[in-house]
């Protein structure tokens, strides 16, 4: 009896898994998205602590414009850029764009990282400000150089609900230091887009910027985009349609000629490589 | 009477003896090492308990908690190889041979079997055991086939990612 009595319970596997720590993750929600664009608009991801991206933004002419331009892909508008994380979330990025000739800057800050035990959304915010050195002085020497600039302030807000399937509310202020007679120096927009992943390593995306109040004349158009992204190791493929060919925020939110209904479709193209520059250190042990 | 106190206290004494020792330090490494390059990743947020009295053994390893490098490596192991939201974490059930309750280091070896990506295969691994100072360190070097967990690599990666990874596990524990 006192035998039985003394002998410390010996516990069984199921037992002792019970007894094992659980990890205090707050259980952060990544790859959002897999780019840092949806299409033609900024996402909430953002490169890491001392990663740099080169993104190449390509948009052909229009598919519609005949065969004699091989329906468009003899046109080119072509944005280079390079994006940098100074913090996990912060990021500054530079690009050049051949549409008006446009170079622009920008910093990317996440305020809020969504997180299972924490906040429901990822808010990230964006400022940008772009110069376009279209028109060239000698050709019209009424520009001056702040004539020349466009900020553009936004706010991106996402929430990846599932492994398959996150979605981004933008809320976007665009002013123009110079505009044509028909158009208006500040535009707010609201921008929604969205990703379904169809296999781990393609997805489907889409995008609409909605103009809350354009000028009554504006010949502008709401921007429409739709694609896939293809992801192989460092690198994301993403192949759109869309009515825009400009690659900076002003022109394809605020300034974008073509409509997509009526058949004005740009075939398109982003591509990224990642590079990692320093980074942690490996503990040895 | 007196003799069921002291047996009673006895029994205390025994318990607070108690077999199990709990994980107060838990980490575990892999590496791939492949012909383009070589990857490592650490997770220092492994956790493990082990009955001395019946050798029972368990590690619980969150898969999301290992670091890499780069962390876009990181974001592909969750997403793209292990499916870490599904399959949040590895485990370990065994029962371990070899270990006696006497200082100095001891060849020990573990049955049992191992859940990794949602497959359980039985596995046999072996590890040394130390008892100093009332703790017990436990280290352990083996090789995980990912084909055998379901791991899948694509081709083009074949040759960034090795098909067998070097695990090594480096515990302390204290009694609980």
């Amino acid at each position: 009896m006192a035998v039985i009595l003394c002998m410390a319970p010996a516990y069984s596997q199921d037992d002792l898994m019970n007894l094992v720590d659980e990890p205090d993750d707050k259980g952060y929600a990544s790859a959002t998205f897999k780019g840092t664009r949806i299409i033609l608009g900024h996402s909430v991801e953002t490169k890491s602590k001392n990663e740099l991206e080169f993104l190449i933004s390509h948009r052909f002419g229009r598919i519609n414009s005949g065969a004699h331009n091989l329906f468009g892909l003899d046109q080119a508008n072509i944005r280079l850029g390079l994006e940098y994380g100074i913090s996990e979330n912060l990021n500054v990025g530079v690009g050049r764009s051949s549409y008006d000739k446009t170079f622009d800057g920008f910093l990317k800050y996440r305020i809020v990282q969504q997180s299972e035990k924490g906040f429901p959304f990822s808010v990230v915010l964006f400022n940008s400000i772009a110069l376009k050195t279209t028109p060239k002085e000698e050709d019209d020497p009424t520009y001056e150089l702040t004539d020349r600039l466009a900020n553009t302030h936004q706010l991106l807000i996402a929430k990846k609900f599932s492994n398959n399937f996150s979605l981004q509310v933008m809320p976007v202020f665009v002013h123009k230091n110079r505009v044509e007679s028909f158009d208006e120096n500040n535009q707010v927009a609201i921008g929604v887009g969205g990703r379904i992943k169809l296999t781990k390593r393609l997805a489907l995306n889409a995008e609409y910027y909605y103009r809350l109040d354009p000028p009554t004349d504006s010949p502008y158009k709401n921007s429409v985009a739709i694609g896939f992204d293809i992801e192989t190791g460092g690198h994301v493929f993403q192949l759109h349609f869309t009515n825009s060919v400009m690659t900076v925020e002003r022109s394809f939110i605020t300034e974008n000629r073509d409509d997509f209904f009526d058949g004005d479709i740009h075939f398109g193209f982003n591509i990224s490589r990642t590079f990692s520059l320093g980074g942690k250190k490996e503990g040895d042990w | 009477m007196r003799l069921v106190i002291v047996i009673l206290f006895l029994c205390l004494f025994f318990e607070v003896q108690a077999q199990k020792y709990k994980s107060v330090e838990g980490k575990v490494r892999f590496f791939s090492e492949a012909t383009l390059e070589n990857i490592a990743a650490d997770n220092a947020k492994a956790s493990s308990v082990f009955d001395e009295s019946n050798g029972n053994i368990v590690f619980s390893v969150p898969i999301k908690s290992f670091e890499f490098r780069k962390s876009l490596m990181q974001e592909h192991f969750n997403e793209n190889y292990m499916e870490s939201d599904q399959y949040p974490k590895a485990i370990f059930k065994g029962t371990v041979t070899g270990f006696e309750n006497k200082a100095g280091t001891q060849k020990v070896s573990a049955q049992g079997d191992m859940t990794i990506h949602g497959v359980t295969k039985p596995v046999n691994v072996d590890g040394t055991m130390e008892l100093k100072d009332g703790q017990i360190y436990l280290k352990s070097v083996f090789k995980v086939r990912l084909e055998d967990y379901n791991v899948k690599i694509p081709q083009v990666l074949w040759q960034n990612i090795a098909e067998e990874v070097e695990v090594t596990m480096n515990f302390i524990y204290q009694p609980i």
